[in-house]
């Protein structure tokens, strides 16, 4: 500011200070005057849900009805309306729908909502739309301790050993990850993923070294692991995961709002009140319960947990409170669908269901990674 | 819009910080809003603050004004709580800030920060209304806030906009809506102005100061000292962690003291209708100063 300019404003500015009202009303009238150029306003979420769970109940019935015993829709009507009164025929209906759809239905639906929120969780705390349990490494951590319960025939807690195995080791490398990234300070998208690599190289090389260890029959659960499998699921599987995903959902969907916050950065997000320090620490938890519960007795399932909550923000926008519960919805549909896909592509054998997602999330990961770069911001 | 009013900030459904809410109890009532003695702080070996006696009282506007690097900034993160003093006692609303938790904290202070950062695609409207997140009990009064909130900032026709592709001053307008809708009895702002234009850096200012009549407390990092001058009631002066001077714009901004403090020489005038300092700089050549003026290179 010079001072000759200053010093021949006083006759200009004392007669432009007092209608300075009028004056400045027309010029911010336009810009609000036209306000539906611009307006793109979010879509209910109540009606997208209720389109979710329908579509979900579709897909659970054609889920029962297809795989190498069909069922006819009279069938299915037939085994939900008596569970318990077996007509004589319907002996096979009833054992296929009971003891083999069913629970692998309803696995696919714990799993992938699981999956779906651990990423949406772990999105909103770094803040980086490009993070996900596989990773950011959680689950190969989670993968490492169910392989060390099965190579080492740790079961020192019955059928919940290799839950708690994966449970643990999910959480460590969790933790781990996130003490890294906090060294270096600067929690940048490059920074999370070259640590993701590299724990992911790390819990890969110590499972691989365990998987050099095995047996042979060991081995072919390891393989299982490796790429993920919904065949062996039976009712207590079902009972363990949950009440782990439904008690870490629940819990995680208390943690909506303060997530909204962190969208702002850490200091910020402090500012209006949110303990961020407790905050990292539950949510880090709950996604590694999520995950762990996810992936204890499937297998590493990639890129549900990347793709899912992306698709959800873009249809509903970022806030977590409408986010997490879609994501969980979206999620279990999506794996329901792919663990269709995965028993009918090729029919006699079923197709790993962590390569079906993995082939169909990798591009578009990077197509994310492209749209990212062409806007100019994170997706 | 509702710009015909001359009062920008008028009529929050209930009062901002003038309602017993914020402040926490009678006892508390009498002391003043932030109150520092000693306040040192270092960081790697540095010492950025020496020695700081500050006292912001409810009802006023306290610039904190000095030259890059005097400790402006950290001072003001030593009043949100951010870090704590390594010698010396701050209290906040009359308590000592170490003893107050991160909510306790949000309910009596807020905080408008240098740059913003948003991470998700949220809409404007949502990113004001994340000032909201201690006042959940009351979801009632969200929607009259925030509205109210963004009519002050002049951001209420980019309600539905993306906030992740505002400008820089949009981003600001922005950040002061969702501090209003705190509610907070104590605004921090930190180098609020920076991105703004003309009229906003005099709205916003205005704004508060309307909150400071109304009984606020109001701490404003400022480097323009003539926005200082004209909407602050307390100046402070700070160099190298130390404050230099403080009180009224005239008392503090006096041309000899800024020349040696800014190393730059200035004249003070009077504002022709504020009545008010207006701090102008002058040709460095007047004043026998090697490093001033332009730099004369030895060949």
């Amino acid at each position: 500011m010079k001072s000759p300019s200053s010093m021949t404003t006083p006759s200009r500015l004392s007669s432009a200070q007092a209608p300075s009202t009028q004056g400045s009303a027309p010029q911010a009238q336009p810009s609000s005057s036209p306000p539906p150029a611009k307006r793109q306003v979010r879509p209910a979420a109540v009606p997208i849900a209720l389109g979710l769970c329908a579509a979900l109940l579709l897909t659970l019935s054609i889920a029962a009805m297809t795989g190498q015993v069909p069922l006819t829709l009279a069938q299915l009507l037939g085994v939900l309306v008596s569970p318990f009164d077996i007509a004589e025929g319907e002996r096979l209906a009833h054992v296929v729908f009971w003891e083999l759809r069913l629970p692998r239905a309803l696995m696919a639906l714990l799993v992938g909502a699981a999956l779906a929120m651990a990423g949406a969780a772990l999105q909103g705390l770094f803040g980086n739309p490009l993070a996900d349990p596989g990773i950011v490494g959680v689950s190969s951590g989670a993968s490492l301790g169910a392989v060390a319960v099965i190579v080492l025939q740790l079961d020192f807690l019955g059928l919940w050993t290799l839950p708690f195995g994966a449970f643990v080791a999910g959480t460590m490398t969790a933790a781990l990850i996130y003490r890294l990234s906090g060294l270096v300070n600067q929690r940048g998208n490059a920074n999370l993923l070259l640590i993701g690599i590299a724990i992911n190289a790390i819990a890969g090389a110590v499972t691989g070294y365990l998987t050099y260890l095995a047996s042979t029959e060991q081995l072919e659960s390891l393989l299982f692991w490796s790429m993920g499998s919904l065949g062996s699921i039976d009712w207590r599987n079902v009972g363990i995961v949950a009440p782990i995903v439904v008690f870490a959902a629940w819990q995680l969907r208390r943690q909506a709002r303060p997530l909204d916050l962190l969208a702002l950065g850490e200091r910020q997000a402090r500012h209006a009140g949110v303990d961020v320090v407790r905050l990292r620490r539950t949510l880090i938890v709950l996604a590694a319960l999520l995950t762990a519960g996810a992936v204890a007795f499937t297998g590493t399932i990639g890129f549900i947990g990347l793709v899912v909550p992306h698709l959800t923000r873009l249809l509903i926008g970022p806030g977590h409170r409408q986010l997490l519960p879609l994501s969980a919805l979206a999620g279990g549909l999506i794996l329901m669908l792919a663990d269709i896909g995965a028993r009918s592509l090729d029919p006699p054998s079923e197709i790993p269901i962590g390569i079906l997602t993995a082939t169909l999330g990798g591009p578009f990961f990077l197509w994310m990674i492209a749209r990212g770069r062409s806007r100019g911001t994170t997706p | 819009m509702n710009t015909g009013s001359p009062l920008p900030l008028t009529a929050f459904p209930r009062g901002t910080c003038t309602s017993g809410r914020a402040v926490a109890t009678t006892s508390v009532a009498s002391a003043p809003a932030l109150e520092l003695s000693g306040v040192s702080f270092a960081l790697g070996g540095r010492k950025l603050l020496d020695d700081i006696d500050l006292r912001c009282e409810y009802g006023s506007v306290t610039a904190l004004i000095g030259p890059n690097g005097a400790g402006k900034s950290t001072l003001l993160a030593l009043m949100a709580g951010d870090q704590p003093a390594k010698s010396g006692t701050l209290s906040l609303a009359g308590q000592p800030i170490e003893s107050l938790s991160v909510r306790e904290l949000a309910s009596h202070r807020a905080v408008m920060p240098q740059d913003s950062v948003l991470r998700f695609a949220y809409l404007v409207e949502e990113v004001v209304g994340m000032g909201r997140q201690l006042h959940v009990s009351d979801p009632g009064l969200d929607g009259p806030v925030i509205a109210q909130a963004m009519r002050v900032a002049e951001i209420a026709h980019l309600a539905s906009r993306d906030a992740m592709t505002l400008s820089g001053g949009e981003q600001a307008r922005t950040t002061f809506a969702r501090i209003l809708t705190q509610q907070t009895s104590i605004l921090l702002l930190d180098e609020p102005t920076a991105a703004l234009d003309l009229r906003h850096q005099e709205r916003l200012l205005q704004s508060a100061a309307n909150l400071a009549r109304r009984g606020c407390c109001v701490v404003v990092v400022l480097h323009d000292l003539n926005l200082a001058a004209a909407h602050a009631d307390y100046l402070v002066l700070l160099a190298d962690g130390r404050v230099i001077l403080q009180g009224s714009p005239w008392e503090v901004l006096d041309a000899e003291r800024l020349g040696v403090v800014y190393r730059q020489p200035v004249s003070v005038l009077a504002h022709p209708q504020r009545g008010c300092p207006i701090v102008v700089t002058r040709d460095a050549a007047a004043i026998n100063s090697p490093e001033a003026g332009e730099a004369t290179f030895p060949s």
